[in-house]
């Protein structure tokens, strides 16, 4: 039996030149990891619980694409089609070369191309139950699986909204040749049998045979050449795709299945980036959903940098300053993500090179005592600008006959979350040195902030050996041990999850069942972790005040859709950025929550005195 | 086209406008939507930078009116126009006209303000006015200060507007704390609601700067001992007298100047206030804690500029204000034929410039229905 023909070398080439390639690259990112990591590594790889739930991701996102499905069950059919009926057909590929070579070892073309070495034709009626009928079949059909996933890819080209795709990526030169080679792969494999098929009468199965007795019957000339001719292209098309995957988009492929290994094995992100950050950025598919997500997409306009974009530039050696700075890092595109790649982070690790080198003086800073207390209350520095919020708290504070202690009272010194936003870590780092000692100092057991800009930098950054809440959390607990007893004011209101409460804190329920009690609370289309931000979002720099306008309005659309009488959110970030420019009431739900205690004694926070009573 | 105007909006700049164009003979109507005219300067006591009274400058604008025919307390509903006549329709603000509504307070006692002699009778709650030409005076709005929520108007009893000082200056009562004590410490915050883009204002609102300075020279008349500090960003003393009214301020009455912008405020248990700033001149933090914070409150344009300005299609700049045909040498001129613009529509202005401006509108008006050429088109 003839195993092999020239044509295949292309193939051959290819496939030397792509897993020496991906080999070269897995050591490369194993042997980069910093020490700590790659002791995780490898008491991961040795745990197989980590294994288990490794593979099982690889085969549902890697194969399956369940997130896809999610978010769009074309989109998630279109790549499942690709990835796992090619992983099928790769599987199926070598089943069926066992039926007719029975060596441990095929040199790896043969399954690939075997209809090209083996065309033995069925001759009694009973030979459709046999195990290589049963193989054309099964291969036909996964044939035109992937076929059906690459007719759903062309059709995406032209209307990816049914995709549930508004924007795309515009790729560059790289990915187009690999997504040609890519597109040409099945269809040339669907000639080449077919062609061989026909010629030989026998050999395929329902689609080849059929389409090829068609083919040999319509076309004139030698249908054994156009065969050659087929397999040829199709050896050529796969041997290019392999070559152009290691500089295209299609590297994510190997990448992601590492990178999901890296992260079962507890491997994080490193604020200075890592090889793991690396192997994020070559796991992006650069499929664009992302873009879709950006607020400053839909929103403001702005559409060259989201994380894609960031993402290549980073992949290109070169992130332009405005990609890593324009930016609200509200988490949409990192919630979106299939892939899971930490978005913000990497942003962050651009931003602190270009952040580092700055000098911020605190010398006016001094440390008097606080002062003791059970709980230590945190406004933060922008609740400071909302004094309706600090005042609502302490006036529960007080029906609920707490010790509490408001640490910044008398102006903050600010949590080091908007510096670190901005890539200032070294200063950040000042101030929560700064924070740490008076808050250890107060010997409270709780901390409780109003702002969950600070809630997520205390949780993350600060290392207290005391609890941290933010006070949706604080209040629903106050309630639930019968500390304040609250009564609904029966306003229709809405809730809108800040970015770092949400997707940042991960606290989406304490807030809503603290408003069921208060009030009778709406839903809005977007929420939880497809919330969007408010717009005022510290992190985005050097756009201008319309931009953010824009993302604000437009936020403000989704939310008030429903017209209700106010809208609700839990941080004072989002509250001021609201109040410029709804024409709805915005509170914050410690207003509400103090509104709402019937017995209260203190002065109603927040409430629009009468100028009249100023002067006598 | 004949000789019929309709001035819509009775401040200082329509009633000007309005009394110059009667003077010269034509028909002139004004449309005003509160039950007085008057507008913002009715409720001012006295005007920088020589600390004239408000109502005699008002006084002065009502003399020419005793030809124009008032209409009060009116909201417009629609603008149309056929050829070269405006028909303006407007429906009564509330229903009992004449009476005062709620909320309102007449700013000045009726019986001694100058009620024109033609004001007419009750119009039905729907009526309709035609005229050749209309004079948009619609003027500006106070920025609401309470959405500088930091700055606490409205949650701190002892933070006010330079619009509720200058009614407690009117009052003629002296100026006290919501505890009704005598502040020792006053100070006045410079720009609020201006040259602000987290408020959405970028403009300078331009009387701001020179108000504070009269205004703390008014306060430490009042109470030579208390102590009165202003926080600006930059001092723009503009116009004629107003450096020197500057200098007075510091010279002569101690008043002290701090560059920095307030960031936010807090209160003490006594009512007092704790302004947490920065003095930019020496780069350090500043806290300060006063008795009585008076913010200068800026301009926006007014709901009825707002109004007017949708239905006949005004040209809107960027800050919401009404661009004119030409701010040069056009200014005057809506860039919509025989419409025309006067006073704090187009922008912050004086009380002085008001009267020049809508002086200038009613000689372009006149000009206008005397088919003499306005443009250059």
């Amino acid at each position: 039996m003839i195993k092999f023909n020239l044509f295949v070398l292309p193939f051959s080439l290819g496939l030397i030149y792509i897993v020496t390639s991906i080999v070269m690259h897995y050591y490369r990112w194993i042997k980069a990891l910093p020490a700590v990591d790659k002791v995780k590594l490898s008491a991961g790889i040795r745990t197989p619980s980590k294994v288990l739930a490794s593979l099982k991701e690889i085969f549902l996102e890697g194969l399956i694409h369940r997130k896809l499905w999610k978010r769009n069950p074309l989109l998630g059919y279109m790549h499942m089609s690709f990835a796992f009926g090619w992983f099928l057909l790769i599987v199926m590929g070598n089943l069926e070369s066992r039926v007719y070579h029975g060596a441990y070892i095929n040199a790896p073309y043969y399954p690939i191309f075997l209809k090209f070495f083996i065309h033995d034709r069925l001759v009694l009626f009973f030979e459709i139950f046999t195990v290589p009928a049963f193989f054309r079949f099964i291969m036909d059909f996964l044939l035109l699986f992937v076929l059906s996933g690459l007719v759903l890819a062309w059709i995406k080209r032209k209307q990816s909204k049914w995709f549930g795709m508004k924007q795309t990526t515009m790729h560059n030169f790289f990915d187009r040749v690999a997504l040609s080679c890519l597109w040409l792969i099945f269809p040339m494999r669907l000639l080449a049998e077919s062609y061989t098929a026909g010629y030989f009468h026998g050999g395929g199965g329902f689609l080849t045979q059929n389409l090829g007795n068609l083919l040999v019957m319509i076309t004139p000339g030698p249908a054994e050449l156009i065969a050659y001719f087929f397999w040829w292209t199709y050896s050529l098309v796969l041997g290019l795709f392999f070559i152009m995957m290691p500089y295209s988009r299609y590297m994510h492929i190997p990448s992601e299945l590492l990178l999901i290994v890296f992260r079962h094995c507890g491997i994080q992100p490193r604020k200075w980036g890592s090889s793991f950050s690396d192997l994020e950025v070559r796991s992006c598919s650069r499929c664009g959903v992302c873009i879709d997500a950006c607020q400053l997409n839909f929103a403001a306009g702005i559409n060259t940098i989201q994380a894609v974009y960031l993402i290549r530039s980073q992949r290109e050696q070169y992130i332009p300053e405005n990609i890593a700075q324009t930016c609200m890092l509200c988490g949409r595109c990192q919630e979106a993500c299939p892939v899971g790649i930490k978005i913000d982070s990497l942003r962050l690790i651009k931003r602190r090179e270009i952040g580092s080198g700055q000098v911020s003086d605190f010398s006016y800073l001094t440390n008097p005592h606080p002062g003791f207390a059970d709980v230590v209350y945190f406004a933060g520095c922008m609740s400071q600008l909302t004094p309706s919020i600090p005042i609502a708290m302490e006036g529960i504070f007080k029906e609920a006959g707490i010790n509490y202690l408001f640490i910044d009272r008398n102006g903050s010194i600010c949590c080091g979350r908007p510096l670190m936003l901005a890539g200032k870590d070294k200063q950040a780092n000042e101030l929560i040195e700064f924070n740490k000692t008076l808050i250890r100092q107060t010997r409270a057991k709780l901390l409780v902030t109003s702002c969950p800009i600070c809630y997520k930098v205390f949780r993350e950054e600060y290392n207290l050996p005391i609890r941290i809440q933010h006070h949706s959390q604080y209040l629903l607990e106050l309630v639930k041990d019968g500390k304040i007893a609250l009564q609904s004011q029966h306003r229709r209101v809405v809730y809108h999850d800040p970015c770092d409460l949400g997707r940042g804190g991960n606290i989406y329920q304490a807030p809503r069942e603290l408003l069921g009690k208060i009030s009778d609370l709406e839903p809005v289309e977007k929420d939880r972790t497809n919330a969007l931000c408010c717009g005022g979002s510290l992190a985005l720099m050097g756009t201008s005040m319309r931009t953010k306008d824009e993302v604000t309005l437009d936020a403000l659309e989704s939310l008030l859709a429903g017209d209700p009488d106010i809208l609700v959110t839990a941080c004072p970030l989002c509250k001021k950025t609201f109040s410029k420019l709804s024409k709805t009431e915005v509170r914050d739900i410690a207003e509400l929550v103090y509104d709402a205690i019937p017995s209260r004694k203190t002065r109603i926070a927040g409430t629009v005195k009468d100028p009249e009573v100023v002067i006598s | 086209m004949d000789n019929t105007v309709i001035v819509i909006g009775g401040g200082i700049s329509g009633l000007t406008a309005a009394g110059m164009l009667a003077q010269q003979g034509l028909d002139v109507t004004l449309l005003e939507k509160e039950n007085e005219t008057g507008g913002h300067l009715a409720r001012w006591d006295r005007l920088f930078p020589d600390r004239k009274k408000a109502s005699e400058v008002l006084d002065f604008a009502m003399e020419g009116l005793n030809k124009v025919k008032i209409v009060t307390g009116v909201a417009i509903t629609g603008i149309s126009r056929q050829d070269h006549e405006f028909t303006v329709s407007t429906n009564l603000r509330d229903s009992g006209y004449g009476m005062q509504d709620a909320g309102y307070q007449s700013p000045v006692p009726s019986p001694q303000s100058p009620v024109p002699s033609t004001q007419s009778p009750v119009p039905s709650p729907q009526s309709q006015y035609t005229a050749s030409a209309l004079l948009v005076a619609t003027g500006f709005d106070l920025f609401e200060a309470r959405k500088k929520e930091e700055y606490g108007y409205g949650i701190y009893n002892n933070v006010i507007t330079s619009a509720d000082l200058e009614e407690q200056f009117k009052s003629g009562r002296k100026v006290l704390t919501s505890e009704g004590k005598t502040p020792g410490r006053i100070g006045f915050i410079h720009c609020v609601g201006s040259r602000d883009e987290k408020v959405g204002n970028l403009y300078c609102s331009k009387i701001c700067c020179v108000t504070g300075v009269k205004q703390a020279i008014e306060l430490k008349e009042m109470f030579p001992e208390s102590e009165v500090f202003n926080f600006y960003m930059d001092l723009r003393m503009f116009d004629r007298h107003f450096e020197e009214l500057y200098y007075e301020a510091q010279q002569k009455w101690g008043v002290s100047f701090i560059r920095g912008r307030l960031s936010e405020c807090s209160e003490n248990p006594d009512g007092s206030i704790i302004l947490k700033t920065e003095d930019t001149l020496t780069g350090k933090p500043l806290k300060m804690t006063v008795d009585l914070l008076v913010l200068l409150s800026g301009f926006v344009p007014s709901g009825g500029t707002r109004g007017i300005s949708k239905m006949l299609g005004l040209q809107e700049g960027t800050d919401g204000f009404i661009n004119s045909a030409d701010q040069h040498s056009q200014n005057n001129l809506s860039g919509i034929e025989g419409v025309f613009l006067a006073g704090a529509i187009k922008g912050p202005i004086s009380v002085s410039e008001s009267v020049a401006d809508a002086r200038a509108a009613a000689a372009q008006i006149a000009c206008y229905l005397s088919s003499f050429k306005v443009t250059n088109d």
